[in-house]
């Protein structure tokens, strides 16, 4: 029997243990978890680790800014062990934090309405007036069935009495559910026996709820309601759960220049035209919403949004305005308000709150500043707490002017006593640290009233006794376990079923946005696909450095420098032989990690990560993996100065992964109008790369040599079906046959040049207009070429032929290129058209 | 002076843009607003090109609003506002000023807990997005807020001082200029004056309000022609509590005076990004060109119905 987890494990009286009851015991519902853990083995629980580790790299991708590959923003945290919670103890949470987010709708109505509050002296007007967030715009506007708030978090804390408090409110756009989720999803496969036999609760219903809402709050008229989730896009640090979220609840994640308003209404604008959206869930700050009517300077919003709100046809969730509630000094007017517009005492307190604007509690806070801590009273003011205790001499000093010269400003507040969870050590074997924790808990709005998602996001401090718990200072999280009451689960949704009429079976919500990016995604896919097997080729001739491969080499990298993977030999052309080795090595590594190369390997896989990173949503996770990987070999081989052998290696990897891309393409994705700009991007990307680099190898002096036509036949993958056909050296004319006009070797022009045009055929069928004249001709023009005319010719002999098949080979790229400019100018124009504010007095 | 006069407002924007919009979307504050001693007595807007989508609404402050959106490219928009007003004379004589309520009792009205609670004054007692609460103001401002001054008398020489120490200078600022820096370099147009006396006068705790209106162009004979006539303009308006409840007095720091039958008032907010004349939000253009046209001409006055109206 290995030692008790629980021995080495410090028992603290000053604040409140979860897991631990004061007499030492394990709390009831912990028990069992508890036992399991520590029957565990240091092994087991390593692996444990490993995994959480793991999912959490693989699926955090956004955490790491594409653009920077050195990302400084760390990846989630999360602890595997749960924070636990009896069936009784949520009961009570969730009915105290429902009749909080009554109220906070109520409060909402009220200063967006009548405004009885302050006119009855129950809240302060500066509260109102004073606070930025108040949407002047917004008032007198009652949403559908006078819902504000459709999602609202709250974040508690425990004192060392047991009882919850509340310390603060999110109604804005309140974050984090997706993390919870994401949380649930690892955390479950890490634990699955204790998960199933504890009877955890699940967290799917409270998401179907709040689609429910959503959908039946939705002003449709008639239609089935089309709901999208607005971000303001991946530069935002939560835009991994936005896409999180998009996926997981089914709607179109769209940015603000994705939507526009006609006469009123809220139209997507898709590949197929506009689409009326009949509900908008944001998760861009409420001022930005709009520049017409609100802050001016936002490029992220949709003008005229507003007044389609005011105009009663679209529902934006939560309600514009909603932001007003996120204020620090609020929770102290609370019971005063709870007690006018419900008529109820409230349920759970919010920490100890004085709002400096009162005479008497601005008194108060100077005279007890040592055990205060003082923010400011609106988020606006980004001002970081300052604890009392730490000030001394001038800086309390000054500290108390500022109070006394705008005391409507500053809020004081009771120091938080945050209670204690397990979270398992990553340094040790076998260890429990004590480490403090809040909740965050999430409520939706539905027909039958305010529902709680039985669980939320525990949010754990870096430190034992930390006084405040950020994310972005080195917390951690973990997910929230709430047990089954043995009686049966009473909550049930009316779920409006999807009858025959909604089916939907194209994808005709897909912004012009996301098939642009689609579009290129398939094309950097391609193109980093490319240039690795390029450097392959002249990397494993520089290997094989034999006099006899020189010529090889030669012209190897003649073609690398006129496809431009390679700078220009500016007068001073590096040779071939064995003393001129370290400098042609030194240029080939610098073509794959040199970020600044702008046709290197690491400058492409960076233009696909991004243009990757835009349309997330529209990836299956293991697509993301695949992304990902590659994105970290990148950075570790960049990191380790690599030498020639690392380089093969990692091209070896990286061509897995571009392959791996390209079969998630063709076997994973929904035959949408999106999927078909993602494939054509890729036809037309490796039909250019094709064309160019055989017309080159044909033009190029260098390739008359030995060996190249080796090398010709490996870098467009047909090296094993042309020794499987002919068992021989290579020769010039079978080899043009199956790389050109082979048209089952899907490395061949031809097989490209044919799939493109057909799929070009299905996009001019469903779009209209796409298709293509100049590419049938350039077919017709490559077809008519006599193949016959290069036998019984050596290479070196054959340069008439050798021009003409260039030139239809040229001809084709070049309709290939003109094409993608017309699909851009077709299907992509209006992208990057962003609203300017103008004023005139 | 006048007891009442009648003027008719032609208000022509012109935008002129590089290359086609696609889209423009615009908010108009173009209709002057009733009030007290102002009537809107005919009003017109003509919008080139035609607009696809136009209506009209009152604002949260309630000043008449216009919104209206273009769906079609265009290379120009020309905006014409008509307007025919009648204004009575309603400012206060300088030994009323001093027999206001002292400033202190004007701030103690609106600070929290005070019974009843003025909801309109409140409104215009915080920092908007123009207009910031800060110190600096504050201290600016106590030279002409002695203790136990009368409210309207301070006020009066707060904009003394404004008009004395600042300098009219269109070339100075801008629309994003912050009001600290007008307050550092003493030089603005009637947007900053106004937003300085505003931040002053909240920054000691008194609610005031932004006025965008008009200035007669051409003066009667023998007066001076005002700063600000040939195009829209702006002022403040104060909150002074007394006996029956409050009222609001204009100030124009631009001119040093109090407006009279020559200010014409638009519309009023808590500073110009509530009430700009035309606000919008256009999609393409590029560069453009803007050009404001205002002409404010007096009419004879109609025989007076109003037995009232000998003020």
């Amino acid at each position: 029997m290995p030692r008790t987890l629980l021995s080495i494990y410090p028992r603290t009286t000053d604040r409140f243990d979860e897991m631990l009851a004061a007499d030492g015991e394990v709390r009831a519902p912990w028990r069992s978890f508890f036992d399991q853990l520590n029957a565990a083995t240091p092994e087991q629980m390593r692996h444990r680790q490993n995994y959480v580790r793991r999912r959490i790299l693989e699926n955090g991708v956004t955490y790491n800014v594409y653009a920077d590959p050195e990302g400084t923003d760390r990846p989630w945290e999360l602890d595997p062990l749960p924070l636990i919670l009896s069936a009784d103890e949520w009961q009570q949470i969730s009915g105290a934090i429902t009749q909080r987010a009554r109220l906070l709708n109520a409060v909402l109505g009220d200063l967006y309405g009548e405004q009885t509050l302050i006119k009855s002296g129950t809240l302060p007007p500066a509260l109102v007036y004073g606070h930025n967030g108040f949407l002047w715009p917004c008032q007198g506007i009652k949403p559908p069935g006078e819902t504000w708030l459709h999602l609202y978090a709250a974040d508690l804390a425990r004192s060392p009495d047991g009882r919850w408090w509340v310390i603060a409110d999110r109604t804005q756009a309140p974050s984090g559910a997706g993390y919870a989720l994401e949380n649930r999803l690892i955390v479950s496969r890490v634990f699955p026996d204790e998960f199933r036999d504890l009877g955890v609760k699940h967290l799917a219903d409270f998401f179907a709820a709040l689609q429910g809402t959503l959908a039946q709050l939705a002003p449709h008229d008639g239609e089935t309601p089309l709901i999208v989730l607005l971000t303001p896009g991946p530069y935002n640090e939560t835009y991994f759960e936005h896409a999180y979220l998009a996926r997981y609840l089914g709607y179109p994640l769209v940015e603000g220049q994705d939507l526009t308003v006609r006469d009123e209404r809220v139209y997507l604008k898709t590949l197929t035209g506009l689409r009326r959206v009949h509900a908008i869930l944001r998760r861009l700050d409420d001022d930005y919403c709009d520049p017409l009517e609100l802050r001016g300077d936002s490029a992220l919003g949709v003008p005229g949004l507003l007044q389609a709100v005011r105009a009663g046809n679209v529902l934006v969730a939560n309600a514009l305005g909603s932001g007003l509630l996120e204020s620090a000094a609020l929770p102290g007017f609370l019971p005063g308000a709870c007690a006018k517009l419900l008529g109820e005492p409230l349920a759970m307190p919010s920490v100890g709150t004085w709002w400096c604007g009162e005479p008497a509690a601005l008194e108060f806070a100077i005279a007890n500043l040592d055990q205060l801590v003082i923010k400011g009273s609106f988020p606006s003011q980004r001002m970081d707490p300052v604890f009392g205790s730490e000030l001394k001499g001038a800086a309390r000093d000054e500290l108390i002017a500022r109070l006394r010269a705008r005391p409507q400003a500053y809020v004081a507040q009771e120091l938080v006593a945050f209670s204690q969870a397990p979270a398992w050590s990553t340094k040790h074997d076998r260890r429990l640290l004590p480490r403090g924790v809040a909740l965050r808990v999430y409520v939706a709005a539905t027909a039958s009233g305010y529902t709680v998602m039985p669980g939320g996001l525990t949010r754990v401090s870096a430190a034992t006794n930390a006084r405040y718990i950020s994310m972005q200072r080195g917390g951690s999280s973990k997910d929230t376990w709430v047990l089954s009451e043995p009686s049966a689960n009473t909550f049930s949704l009316l779920k409006t079923r999807v009858g025959k009429a909604d089916l939907i079976r194209s994808g005709s919500n897909l912004s012009s946005r996301v098939v642009e990016n689609l579009y290129w995604f398939g094309r950097y896919a391609e193109r980093c696909d490319d240039a690795a097997r390029l450097l392959r080729v002249g990397l494993s001739r520089l290997v094989d450095a034999g006099a006899d491969a020189a010529p090889a080499l030669a012209s190897a990298l003649d073609l690398c420098r006129s496809l431009k993977l390679l700078p220009e030999a500016d007068g001073k052309a590096i040779g071939v032989d064995a003393d001129q080795h370290s400098e042609l090595e030194t240029l080939l590594l610098d073509a794959i990690c040199d970020d600044q190369q702008r046709d290197g390997i690491a400058g492409n896989i960076r233009r696909l990560l991004w243009v990757g990173s835009q349309v997330r949503e529209r990836f299956s996770l293991d697509n993301w993996y695949a992304l990902n990987r590659l994105q970290r070999q990148l950075q570790r081989y960049s990191k380790a100065r690599p030498e020639i052998s690392d380089a093969l290696a990692f091209l070896d990897q990286m061509l897995l992964a571009t392959s791996s891309l390209a079969g998630f393409a063709m076997d994973n994705m929904t035959r949408d109008d999106g999927w078909r700009f993602l494939i054509v991007g890729r036809r037309i990307e490796r039909l250019i790369f094709l064309c160019d680099a055989i017309s080159q190898f044909l033009l190029l002096e260098s390739t008359r040599a030995s060996g190249s036509i080796e090398w010709l036949l490996e870098l467009t993958d047909s090296i094993i079906t042309y020794r499987s056909r002919y068992m021989a050296q290579p020769e010039l004319l079978p080899a043009l046959d199956l790389i050109i006009f082979d048209d089952a070797n899907p490395h061949a022009v031809i097989f490209q040049l044919k799939n493109l045009i057909r799929y070009l055929g299905r996009l001019g069928r469903e779009l209209g207009d796409a298709d293509d004249e100049t590419l049938a001709l350039a077919l017709a023009r490559l077809q008519s070429f006599d193949l016959a005319r290069f036998e019984g010719l050596d290479f070196g002999a054959c340069g008439e032929p050798c021009l003409a098949l260039a030139a239809s080979l040229d001809a084709i790229a070049q309709a290939s290129a003109a094409l993608s400019d017309r699909l851009a100018m077709r299907y992509f124009t209006h992208i990057g058209d962003v609203g300017r504010q103008t004023l005139a007095a | 002076m006048a007891t009442s006069a009648r003027y008719h407002i032609d208000h022509r924007t012109t935008y002129r843009y590089e290359s086609a919009v696609s889209l423009s979307r615009q908010h108009l504050h173009l209709t002057p607003r009733d009030g007290a001693w102002q009537r809107c007595l005919e009003q017109c807007i003509v919008i080139d090109p035609e607009p696809t989508h136009c209506h009209s609404r009152v604002d949260h402050f309630g000043n008449p609003v216009t919104q209206f959106d273009i769906e079609a490219p265009h290379s120009r928009l020309v905006v014409r506002a008509q307007s025919t007003v009648e204004v009575r004379s309603h400012a206060m004589a300088q030994c009323d000023l001093r027999s206001s309520a002292s400033w202190e009792d004007g701030a103690r009205a609106l600070a929290y807990g005070a019974a009843p609670v003025l909801l309109e004054a409140n409104r215009f007692l915080f920092e908007s997005p123009y207009v910031r609460v800060k110190r600096e103001f504050a201290a600016y401002a106590m030279p002409s807020f002695t203790p136990g001054r009368a409210l309207l008398d301070a006020a009066f020489d707060l904009m003394r001082r404004i008009h004395g120490e600042f300098e009219f200078d269109p070339e100075a600022t801008t629309v994003a200029t912050p009001v600290l820096k007008i307050l550092e370099d003493k030089r603005g147009v009637c947007q900053d004056f106004a937003h300085l006396m505003l931040a002053c006068l909240r920054s000691l705790g008194l609610p005031a309000r932004y006025v965008s209106g008009y200035l007669l162009t051409q003066p009667p004979p023998g007066q001076p022609r005002l700063i600000g006539a040939d195009a829209s303009h702006a002022w403040i308006s104060l909150y002074c509590p007394n006996a029956d409840g409050g009222t609001w007095i204009d100030f124009d720091p631009t001119n040093n005076l109090l407006p009279d039958t020559q200010h014409i008032t638009l519309a009023w907010g808590r500073d110009f990004g509530d009430v700009s004349p035309l606000r919008g939000v256009i999609l393409g253009g590029d560069a453009h060109e803007l050009d404001v046209a205002v002409t404010v001409t007096p009419l004879e006055p109609a025989p007076s119905t109003d037995e009232g109206s000998a003020l």
